[in-house]
């Protein structure tokens, strides 16, 4: 298996800001890998890095076997990137978003009529071909951003917080999109601080903070390696989490206060549970789950994924 | 991928957009050298050659008037397009950043969008040429030859206000530019009365502003009259501003989008 990206004492500063702080990460060919960490983890300057628009602080980087600083056009021929905020131009229709974009990478008209008929079909976006893009819905926008992504064929997909803003139902229908993708052979470099979509979407997922990698390994490997199975979570009354968890310590292999709940991490939820009303405690709820990377992420650096 | 081929497809996106977004600065091309001709060429032109100023100028004022207008529209069209369209590629629509994500680097960018308003300039100033020749102001070939020096006084202010904005955090400073630097040098810099009437401390800045070059080139060139400075040092020193303006927004540019 080759890589596409190698980083190797990554680093990016601006001014005295420390964003991305020495950091190694491979991304193989075929899988899709992922960025997890909060905002401002370092997760979109690294992203930028990669797309060839912001030059290394210190390290090296290899784009597709190509050195950004002097292949920058040759490596962004071959990228498809969807930016965090909305790009499209607004005065153009659906269509004539694609087109002009395509024309930047040299395309002829009839390669890009042909591929925009097929990624409309795929963006879901058919219908729309010839409105305007400004009264799109935030997930039609997404979708079409990423089919704008995939006008030259790229060999690598960047998405930068894909799903920020979208409602539940537009997240999936996005999630399936970008998982066909993945099932046709497209490598996704992916950031996000949903973990929920790093779980749905990444084979191989780095978690990120303050600039720096905290764990690096597939969602399943992640959990298992930092957390328990399953989690209970009590919540007390407004108040009272501290004060409830001090006595709640030898019921669980590890347990967390958040402001509005406590944490019981244990391998049997049912059993902790039992254990925890046996011993006369009267937690107004109780939700028993398995390990999500959000767990991961507390027990590495003490703090939520999303404030 | 040289810089011609990135900076024609820059050219080729502006064409795209323009035509969606034509209409309301069609319109205007027409429309505001035939108000301002009638305005101030003919209303106030026959008040200014029927008193004191026949005597100084020795042509009727429409017709000392129309080239400067011409000059003008052209400054006010470049530092249009330089603008708001910039602050809206940079800012609130973030389509530049779209495009640098293609193999379209900063410089092709640069030079295509000036590309571009070249284009849009040559029409503009085309059209009012066209229009001074309808107002007997100046003849079909010297109108003509009134066009290029009108689209370099365009660029030179296109590319030295791309650079400009590429520096605003937000609009404010736009509205402040044009109160305070494009509205006087509109009033000011020859358009309307040579800057001999002007008093002696203020004659100097005109000599400086682009603005006074651009109008004794058109002026020159469309009614074949005698050049104050040698056309040549007028030319050179627009050109001047256009290279400078085009090497100061590439690297404020570059800062800005690849930080």
């Amino acid at each position: 298996m080759s890589n596409l990206v190698e980083a190797r004492n990554l680093t990016k500063h601006f001014d005295e800001l420390v964003a991305v702080d020495s950091i190694d990460f491979d991304v193989h060919e075929g899988e899709a890998f992922g960025f997890l960490g909060p905002n401002g983890a370092g997760k979109s300057s690294t992203m930028k890095m990669i797309g060839s628009v912001s030059p290394l602080t210190a390290g090296t980087l290899e784009v597709l076997g190509m050195d950004p600083a002097h292949d920058g056009p040759k490596i962004r021929a071959r990228l498809g990137v969807c930016p965090q905020d909305d790009n499209l131009d607004q005065e153009l229709t659906v269509y004539e978003n694609l087109l002009i974009y395509g024309r930047y990478f040299g395309l002829s008209r009839a390669v890009i009529d042909e591929r925009a008929t097929e990624l409309l079909h795929f963006a879901q976006l058919e219908d729309r071909r010839d409105s305007p893009v400004e009264p799109l819905s935030g997930g039609m926008k997404r979708r079409l951003i990423i089919a704008r992504a995939l006008i030259n064929q790229p060999t690598l997909l960047l998405l930068d917080e894909p799903t920020t803003g979208l409602d539940p139902q537009a997240r999936h229908l996005l999630w399936d999109r970008l998982y066909r993708l993945k099932q046709q052979g497209v490598t996704l470099i992916i950031t996000t601080h949903y973990m929920d979509e790093a779980e749905q979407l990444c084979d191989r997922l780095v978690i990120m903070d303050k600039g720096k990698i905290a764990a690096e390994g597939s969602p399943r490997a992640l959990i298992e390696q930092h957390s328990t199975r399953e989690v209970l979570e009590l919540r007390f009354p407004v108040g009272t989490q501290e004060i409830n968890a001090e006595h709640l310590e030898d019921m669980a292999s590890r347990v967390e206060v958040l402001p509005d709940r406590v944490l019981l991490y244990t391998d049997d939820a049912d059993k902790a549970h039992a254990a925890v009303l046996d011993a006369g405690f009267h937690p107004e709820s109780v939700v028993s789950r398995r390990s999500t990377l959000e767990d991961v992420f507390l027990r590495l650096t003490g703090r939520t994924l999303v404030d | 991928m040289t810089t011609l081929v990135g900076s024609l497809r820059v050219i080729e996106a502006g064409a795209r957009v323009y035509r969606r977004t034509w209409r309301g600065s069609v319109i205007s091309t027409f429309l505001n050298p035939i108000l301002y001709l009638l305005a101030m060429g003919v209303g106030l032109g026959e008040l200014v050659d029927e008193g004191s100023g026949g005597a100084s100028l020795d042509l009727p004022y429409l017709t000392f008037l129309a080239p400067g207008l011409l000059a003008a529209a052209a400054m006010q069209t470049g530092a249009g397009d330089a603008s708001y369209p910039v602050m809206a590629g940079i800012k609130w629509r973030k389509t530049y950043q779209a495009v640098l994500s293609t193999p379209v680097g900063i410089r092709e960018l640069l030079i295509g969008h000036l590309g571009w308003v070249g284009i849009r300039l040559t029409f503009v100033a085309t059209v009012f040429s066209m229009i001074m020749v309808l107002f007997d102001a100046t003849t079909v070939t010297e109108g003509l030859a009134a066009i290029p020096p009108a689209v370099l006084t365009g660029l030179a202010f296109a590319a030295i206000v791309t650079a400009y904005t590429a520096r605003l955090k937000n609009e404010t400073g736009l509205a402040s530019m044009f109160r305070f630097a494009i509205v006087p040098m509109f009033l000011f810099s020859g358009t309307f009365f040579p800057i001999e009437q002007l008093p002696s401390f203020m004659q100097p800045l005109a000599y400086v502003t682009p603005l006074w070059h651009g109008v004794e080139l058109c002026r020159g060139f469309a009614l074949g009259i005698d050049f104050t400075v040698h056309p040549l040092v007028s030319i050179a020193y627009l050109v001047g501003w256009m290279v400078v303006g085009a090497i100061l927004a590439i690297r404020i540019l570059r800062r800005r989008l690849i930080a």
